[in-house]
């Protein structure tokens, strides 16, 4: 009997979108398609029995270890995990909070670099996905395309020559395509600009969402850029659409903030940054969200030459590495809201002194 | 300040920018943070609610939505008013047999009712065949909840025989291995699901850590 895959070696891994890498990758944390199918001749997840659920996940999971060039994926039974397995592979993204906390049937393949990910009955039967660091959709595209095809070689989709992909949802009907782009956008926050860019693209069919967003004490300055609409627009348009005419202009934006922010107070912003980078290191207890706030200052500060010792890798790892269910992992036990304080402080302080960040006296 | 949805403190303060009333603030504790934050994507019932609300307006009378929210469909049983109550529909005859129906929402969602993308190269032409199996997998479902074995497994083998016929236009079919033609006919009924799981489900064997 194969052995279950033991979660423990992605954590010392570092993921695909982890890697700092990539165009624009200053700016752009990672960029993600996912696909939204499902089988033809089964209901919706909605009205799936348990029966039903149990020969979804069996006919998809033979067909997807069949696939050639995937002998190595990992397929993981979420039903089975422990809840703080399934919170480590949410704070991944290799898996959606819905489908963590569903029940029932369920499932994730995983492909060793995480890259791929398909989740089996999740609010559809299939939730194809693909991640790569920085701005690189049109070749996530273009793997994403090529596994729905070896799929769709061994599956029949629900599909309705009108309306296109059949999905349990009618918001993602037609390609079942969702592009999103992870930005990270300090300097729009600092100048306060970001409400106004933001609103700025409202005509556009995009949707934005501000993760941890302005007038928060808390803030990680992160934002996601997806389309809209998923019918009447062909997965090309809509790709151009996110990732040439909107991406680009609030990467410009983001720019010309942080340029400002240079030429008006680089003093100010060096301060601000070594400030939070001291914190970071020093700290005995923190907080995920205060954690995320220092780093996302870090994160710029390092973006903009401020900082010269840390890689953005090792901010990026950081920024996963600190979220409860990491954290647990890493450390090979539960611990309460308080030890994760002292954990995280504790992990900070190694990581990032050891990158030779702090002054010598301080290591 | 509370947590919108508890009684917890917030800690998170997200300012939702693309609601359609302008940029919306939601204070909220760690829990309920993250479930709003990991959500890849607006809610479903939001924007289906927002566009249903709308048609509303568009002249549909309440005694209209109320003859709306009975109507059911004849493969899955699910009824509009479920449909509008969860945001999900119940199988992908839905779309054919509410299609009139959900036309001026796709418009409201969409802006468009034709898809222009990608098509799989060998789409389940057969729609009726496709409704008959999803009635099929109903009427089994039912049967075994009444305990009606015999009527199942009557059921069951009629499933297993139109995903079988490799003229029908239902058919999956077999991936190359020997085995998994196995798993197609052989997991269809409710007693030999405890058959084939064993050796095939290594993940959820002790997966917990």
């Amino acid at each position: 009997m194969k052995q279950a895959f033991d979660l423990s070696v992605l954590v010392k891994n570092s993921g695909e979108w982890l890697k700092g890498t990539g165009p624009e990758s200053d700016i752009v944390i990672s960029s993600r398609i996912r696909l939204a199918r499902n089988l033809a001749g089964f209901p919706f997840i909605k009205k799936c029995s348990e029966d039903d659920r149990k020969k979804i996940e069996r006919q998809v999971r033979t067909r997807l270890e069949a696939l050639a060039g995937w002998d190595d994926i990992q397929y993981v039974d979420i039903d089975s995990l422990s809840e703080v397995d399934r919170q480590f592979l949410v704070e991944r993204q290799l898996i959606s909070r819905e489908i963590a906390e569903s029940e029932g049937s369920r499932a994730v393949a995983i492909d060793p670099c995480e890259q791929y990910s398909v989740m089996i009955n999740e609010e559809d039967h299939l939730r194809i996905q693909v991640m790569h660091s920085g701005l690189d959709l049109v070749s996530a595209w273009e793997q994403i395309d090529k596994l729905d095809d070896a799929i769709e070689g061994e599956l029949l989709y629900a599909f309705h020559p009108r309306f296109g992909y059949l999905t349990a949802c009618p918001t993602n009907v037609g390609t079942g395509l969702r592009v999103s782009v992870m930005l990270h956008l300090p300097g729009l926050v600092i100048t306060q600009q970001i409400e106004k860019v933001f609103r700025s693209m409202q005509r556009i069919n995009v949707t934005v969402r501000g993760l941890y967003g302005e007038g928060s004490q808390y803030t990680g300055d992160f934002y996601q850029v997806s389309n809209q609409v998923t019918l009447g627009h062909t997965e090309r348009e809509l790709l151009t659409m996110v990732g040439e005419e909107v991406v680009p202009r609030i990467i410009d934006y983001e720019r010309k903030a942080r340029d400002f922010l240079m030429e008006k107070g680089e003093q100010d912003l060096l301060d601000d940054v070594s400030r939070a980078l001291g914190i970071l290191s020093t700290a005995r207890k923190i907080s995920s969200e205060e954690t995320m706030h220092y780093l996302s200052k870090v994160r710029m500060g390092v973006n903009l030459g401020l900082i010269d010792d840390v890689e953005v890798a090792t901010i990026n790892k950081l920024f996963i590495h600190t979220q409860p269910a990491h954290l647990q992992k890493l450390q090979g036990r539960m611990l309460t809201t308080s030890d994760r304080h002292i954990e995280r402080a504790n992990y900070l302080q190694r990581h990032l002194r050891d990158s030779g960040s702090l002054p010598d006296e301080l290591n | 300040m509370k947590c919108q949805y508890c009684d917890k403190p917030a800690t998170f303060h997200i300012t939702e920018l693309t609601q359609p009333g302008g940029p919306q603030i939601l204070h909220l504790c760690e829990h309920h943070a993250r479930t709003v934050l990991q959500k890849d994507e607006p809610s479903p019932i939001k924007t289906i609610t927002g566009a249903l609300a709308k048609q509303l307006q568009l002249g549909q009378t309440k005694e209209e939505l109320q003859k709306l929210d009975k109507k059911e469909c004849p493969s899955c049983g699910i009824t509009f008013f479920e449909f509008r109550n969860s945001g999900r529909l119940g199988c992908p005859m839905d779309y054919t047999h509410f299609e009139s129906d959900l036309t001026p929402l796709l418009i409201n969602i969409h802006d468009s009712l034709e898809h222009t993308g990608k098509r799989p190269s060998r789409a389940a032409a057969n729609v009726d065949a496709q409704a008959e199996l999803i009635g099929l997998r109903k009427a089994m479902e039912a049967a075994v909840q009444s305990e009606d074995y015999e009527k199942a497994s009557q059921i069951r083998d009629k499933i297993n025989e139109i995903q079988g016929d490799p003229k029908h236009p239902g058919y999956v079919p077999p991936a190359d291995d020997g085995e998994s033609g196995n798993d197609d006919t052989g997991d269809d009924g409710p007693k030999s699901d405890s058959q084939s799981s064993g050796g095939d489900t290594p993940a959820s064997e002790g997966g917990g850590q």
